[in-house]
């Protein structure tokens, strides 16, 4: 914030009340989190007013995969992503992501955010470190240069002071990109991310994403550029409401099994009887 | 000369107690209600704070009726219909398919009404008057006191709240991802323009008690670009407002309140024609382009 906060309000404890993650240590040196940690969906059923959007998907994503996820429009993979970002309460089954809340950083398709906003893209970006800085604390040297390194790093060195109504798609995407980094979480759920983006833009971003999978980091993209995922991605999710595939991009991204998912997905039927297969039906 | 100006501007503030009260309100107010006000403008809840303001208006009539003309209980009952509106209307938006906007406007509509009957019943026009359009030129004690001190807890409570304010404000949905504050400062900040319009209402009566929030806010913003400048030229614009228009209602005796109003009201639309996010300056800058 371009405005000071109080100095150390009684911090640790209105961190405690307020934010979801425990006090982190010393200010300023980017903080441990924890290693990446294993995600389990097993029989997941999502959807909306009981219409299924996704049906018994039985997945275990290992610690620091990168994974895309493929599909037809509707095939339920933004709202795959929101369950994992732990927004959406599965109809059936269970997503198990020990501290999901904690862990997952969540780019959603839309931003929801307001340009017309008065704020400097500095101010966006150095949101990212709100886990440790909070409500409260204050922007110190030491972050203010993490979150320069970080526009540096998706090419936005300079945007510093501008506002974020002046920025072009490309660079917002840059700069929320930038925030995310911030964030620092194990695991990060990107929702179509280079949709409407050029190819410099996507190709700078990938490389950040790509730099996030060698850290160790667990990443799950919604793509739809398949050269891109077979170029990038090792691992790739072939949904249609249902899993088609799973595994090694190459054996996932066939044509046999993307003619498979364009026609279930267009199967989809609007007057359809209560799933059976589910073993807990919901009344 | 300079005595002439001296009489126009400052004599009536020195000669008399209820013009210095009157000034002292309008600062109050400045500090207080219009940062809410700039905050709503953001918001794009303009229209919500008028709409609040006419939600007061059957508590205020109750506590009225109930003890007569006393500051307390007017206050009182304004605050608490205000935040039965704003929390009713909020429990409708968030569990069924009205939106907020729908569901606000139904209650506070069910309130005005609410008030004008009760007004009616018992009252005569005069108090209907007093309440719609208030007395900054009477305000005693109690009444400056509790504009004060509304005006206090606004500027203690925003500068505490103001990083997750500004973040619910422009990115509600990354607020909820790292942190629970978002219901604490969107009820809170409902509480704080309640609360506000109270404090108005008594100075400038419900109907124009946002006025005193939004006119200077919208001024501003044609003026400026970042939050911090925006807060303070509101508060600025506001508090002169108040100065002349106190000056103009003393000297051509008009009613105060609608002329601080108006007198905001000049600043708004000086500001349209002049400001850099106005009129005139996007039409003779817009012409040439530069070269990057």
């Amino acid at each position: 914030m371009s405005t000071p906060p109080p100095p150390a309000l009684a911090r640790a404890s209105w961190r405690r009340l307020f934010s979801r993650s425990p006090a982190h240590p010393a200010p300023g040196a980017p903080p441990a989190r924890g290693p990446a940690p294993s995600i389990r969906l097993e029989n997941l059923t999502l959807g909306y007013d009981r219409h299924p959007a996704i049906h018994h998907l039985n997945l275990t994503i290992p610690p620091g995969e990168l994974l895309a996820i493929v599909g037809p429009n509707g095939a339920g993979k933004s709202t795959l992503l929101k369950a994992l970002a732990g927004e959406l309460p599965p109809l059936g089954g269970v997503v198990h992501l020990p501290g999901a809340a904690d862990t997952v950083a969540y780019l959603p398709q839309q931003s929801e955010i307001d340009i017309d906003f008065p704020i400097t893209v500095f101010d966006l970006v150095a949101l990212g470190l709100w886990r440790e800085v909070g409500a409260f604390g204050a922007i110190g040297r030491a972050e203010a240069e993490r979150v320069r390194a970080a526009l540096v790093r998706v090419g936005l060195a300079g945007f510093e002071q501008r506002t974020i109504g002046s920025l072009s798609g490309g660079q917002f995407q840059r700069a929320r990109f930038a925030r995310l980094s911030l964030q620092d979480a194990p695991v990060l759920l990107l929702d179509e991310p280079f949709t409407a983006i050029d190819s410099r833009t996507t190709e700078d971003l990938l490389r950040v994403v790509v730099d996030w999978h060698c850290d160790g980091r667990t990443v799950v993209a919604v793509l739809h550029d398949l050269e891109q995922v077979r170029r990038h991605f090792p691992a790739c999710l072939l949904i249609a409401r249902e899993p088609i595939a799973y595994g090694e991009t190459a054996s996932v991204l066939t044509r046999e099994n993307l003619r498979l998912a364009r026609h279930s997905s267009e199967a989809f039927d609007d007057h359809a009887s209560v799933c059976h297969r589910d073993p807990e039906p919901r009344p | 000369m300079s005595l002439d100006l001296f009489a126009i501007a400052a004599q009536p503030f020195t000669d008399f107690g209820f013009m210095r009260r009157a000034l002292a309100g309008c600062l109050a107010l400045s500090l207080g209600a219009t940062p809410i006000g700039v905050f709503l403008l953001l918001r794009r809840m303009s229209l919500m704070g008028d709409a609040m303001s006419h939600a007061i208006l059957p508590g205020a009539a109750l506590g009225y009726l109930a003890f007569g003309l006393s500051l307390g209980a007017m206050t009182v009952g304004g605050i608490l219909a205000g935040l039965l509106v704003a929390l009713l209307a909020g429990l409708v938006a968030r569990s069924s398919v009205l939106k907020e906007d729908a569901s606000l406007a139904a209650f506070y509509l069910l309130s005005l009404a609410t008030g004008v009957m009760l007004v009616s019943l018992k009252g005569r026009n005069l108090d209907l008057l007093h309440v719609l359009f208030g007395s900054v030129l009477a305000l005693d004690d109690g009444s400056l006191l509790l504009i004060a001190g509304i005006a206090s807890l606004t500027l203690g409570l925003m500068a505490v709240m103001l990083r997750p304010l500004v973040v619910e404000c422009f990115d509600r949905g990354y607020l909820r991802g790292v942190s629970r504050w978002s219901p604490v400062v969107h009820y809170g900040f409902l509480v704080l323009v309640v609360l506000n319009l109270v404090s108005g209402f008594h100075a400038l009566g419900t109907l124009m008690a946002v006025g005193i929030m939004i006119l200077p806010a919208a001024a501003a913003r044609l003026w400026v670009r970042r939050l911090g400048p925006h807060l303070g030229l509101a508060s600025a614009l506001a508090f002169v407002s108040g100065y002349c228009g106190l000056l103009i209602s003393f000297h051509a005796d008009v009613p105060a309140g609608p002329a601080i109003i108006l007198v905001a009201g000049l600043f708004y639309f000086a500001a349209l024609i002049f400001a850099p996010g106005g009129l005139l300056p996007r039409r003779l800058v817009g012409r040439s382009h530069l070269e990057s």
